[in-house]
């Protein structure tokens, strides 16, 4: 925004220029405007956090609420006696189901990210490619699918993928397998499910970055004795980078702290962070652990992609 | 180049069926008479009288209209005044914070929204009596926090992408700022306004995770009673619900292609 703009909301300099008496009214609208939002954020998202910092560092007891407090303060002794306990921190590091948790959870979404751009950038290309209506009609087609709920397109898989499910009776119908698959309840299942559900926040990004594409550039490209699949790699791929990085950190994010796919489609043994921190929060009632597990989340994946997402706010700025 | 777009289309086929399938086939089995998944048993609109008569889905699913609606609302309130602050405001004290605290709800994973305002309310109950118990009111709270962040995006875009000129005239022929802003800001902005409180409704309308950590008991979301029962297998009535709700969506995202369309060519015209 420039910063020679002249509208009253812009910048104190405007105030201090004009001398009309609601400027005063004014500021106290800007402040109550600026203030309103960031109230809310700071105790509904901000605090929150402090909060299970706090817990994390609490034990778990059998009472109301599971945990026991950090602070015994007693007036008449005039004493705050403090106890941290660094308990499920330790366990959390010692305990090698964490960290086989944490890191299958990175290599899911890795992967699922990888099949997601490998489906979706020939759908991205050829919207960009689409004329006028067909373009507009084919857009609509690939975020259709994105307003209807999440649950519900994770749930049509489990009627896919299930034993006597379509997959499976549409290929013994085939004769290529005599045995059903198990599908369902599986690493791959999984991996299914995050394509799928996440497709069309990989395709928005790649649409945008391939339809600035110069064609011009493909037809020289292919004048001087360019083989498509070589301008395919030399030309469109390096220009689509910036859609490709974009869709594949809006798939990979969510992706790593996802619940109801592992939940629904994958079998017990697969190992995601959001579903360990679920089970321990509603199966073992463990709230202190679940804290801990939560904060190590965010130190160890979601701060890192914050810092990236800031630095490039940057860039583009520049 | 032939050759190539008819591997484009293909593939690109392949993608939309992956897409389509499983949607076209739950559609389909909506309508199947036999119990069994697989097996065909005719056409019928049992599963949906079943729908309409099972009244814990038909109360889950009014309480998770009325929690949207609500949540929607506000969200769009408080977005757009973040989103109209941050695009609007020149460099302000805080501005940093606020705009991390704006995207980083989009990133942060729900399991970690849903625990941390779980354990929120419950240290608030334990120091200030307030939220008494957990419900639909605590559910708002949590569905507007992070939709107004997906709202302050979508108008900080729209503003961003807007120049200023018109408010500058109005400002020129003696707007006050409250009438400026509800005259002039709020009608430009107002399709981004439309379309924050629509994606917040579909959001809301859909968690299942937040939900789950900040709801009470008696208090079940749509998501909750599909994802219970879900949980056991795959159950026809949902079936019948899911093809409802596409029909829905499908239904909405048309007449709005349409509506665009018409503005389109009502523009179009006079040249």
């Amino acid at each position: 925004m420039s910063t020679t703009s002249r509208l009253p909301w812009i910048n104190e300099s405007s105030s201090l220029m004009t001398k009309y008496n609601f400027m005063r009214r004014i500021n106290w609208g800007r402040f109550s405007v600026v203030g309103v939002p960031m109230l809310w954020l700071g105790i509904f998202f901000f605090v929150p956090f402090l909060v299970v910092f706090k817990i994390s560092l609490a034990e778990t007891a059998i009472a109301v609420p599971p945990y026991t407090s950090l602070f015994e303060m007693d007036w008449e002794e005039a004493y705050i006696n403090i106890k941290l306990n660094l308990g499920n921190y330790l366990y959390l590091f010692e305990d090698a189901f964490y960290l086989d948790a944490y890191l299958s959870s990175i290599k899911i979404a890795a992967v699922s990210t990888f099949f997601t751009l490998l489906v979706a950038f020939p759908i991205a290309y050829m919207i960009a490619r689409a004329d006028g209506p067909k373009r507009g009609l084919l857009l609509a087609l690939v975020i259709l699918p994105f307003w209807t709920s999440f649950l519900l397109r994770v749930y049509a898989w489990m009627g896919f993928l299930k034993k006597n499910g379509i997959v499976n009776e549409f290929l013994l119908s085939m004769g290529i397998i005599d045995q059903p698959l198990t599908l369902l309840q599986t690493d791959f299942a999984v991996y299914i499910g995050i394509v799928y559900t996440y497709l069309p926040f990989m395709v928005l990004p790649l649409y945008s970055a391939l339809e600035k594409l110069d064609m011009t550039l493909l037809e020289a490209a292919e004048d001087l004795g360019c083989r498509p699949f070589q301008s395919f790699f030399l030309i469109t791929l390096p220009l689509a980078i910036p859609g490709v990085v974009a869709g594949c950190l809006l798939v990979f994010i969510p992706a790593v702290g996802e619940f109801v796919i592992p939940a629904l489609l994958g079998g017990s043994d697969t190992l995601m962070i959001g579903r360990v921190l679920w089970d321990e929060f509603f199966l073992n009632r463990d709230w202190p652990m679940a804290s801990a597990v939560a904060i190590v989340m965010l130190v160890v994946l979601v701060l890192p992609i914050m810092l990236i997402r800031n630095g490039q706010g940057k860039e583009e700025a520049i | 180049m032939k050759r190539r777009s008819l591997f484009l289309n293909i593939t690109a086929g392949f993608g939309f069926l992956f897409l389509y399938a499983p949607i076209i086939a739950l559609i389909i089995y909506s309508f199947n008479k036999s119990k069994l998944v697989t097996v065909w048993g005719g056409w019928s609109l049992k599963w949906y009288s079943e729908l309409f008569n099972n009244e814990q889905i038909i109360n889950a699913a009014l309480l998770s209209l009325k929690i949207a609606f609500i949540s929607a609302t506000l969200a769009v309130v408080l977005g757009t005044m973040a989103g109209f602050v941050l695009s609007r405001f020149g460099p302000f004290r805080g501005k940093m914070i606020l705009s991390g605290w704006i995207t980083a709800p989009l990133v942060m994973p729900e399991v970690i929204t849903g625990l941390s305002l779980l354990l929120l309310f419950v240290a608030m109950e334990g120091m200030f009596g307030w939220p008494a118990g957990r419900g639909t009111g605590t559910i708002i709270i949590a569905h507007t926090t992070f939709c107004m962040a997906y709202v302050a995006v979508i108008v900080q875009a729209r503003l961003s992408s807007m120049d200023e000129t018109l408010e500058e005239a109005a400002m020129d022929l003696g707007a006050k700022p409250s009438s400026l802003f509800f005259l002039v800001t709020l009608p430009l902005i107002a399709p981004a306004i439309i379309s924050g409180w629509l994606l917040s409704f579909t959001l809301s309308l859909d968690d299942l995770v937040i939900a789950s950590f900040v709801s009470g008991p008696g208090n079940s979301t749509l998501p909750m009673v599909i994802f219970s029962k879900v949980r056991l297998g795959v159950t026809p009535e949902v079936n019948a619900l899911a093809t409802i709700m596409i029909a829905i969506v499908a239904i909405g995202v048309i007449a709005a292609m349409y509506q665009m369309r018409r503005q389109a060519r009502m523009l179009a015209k006079p040249q």
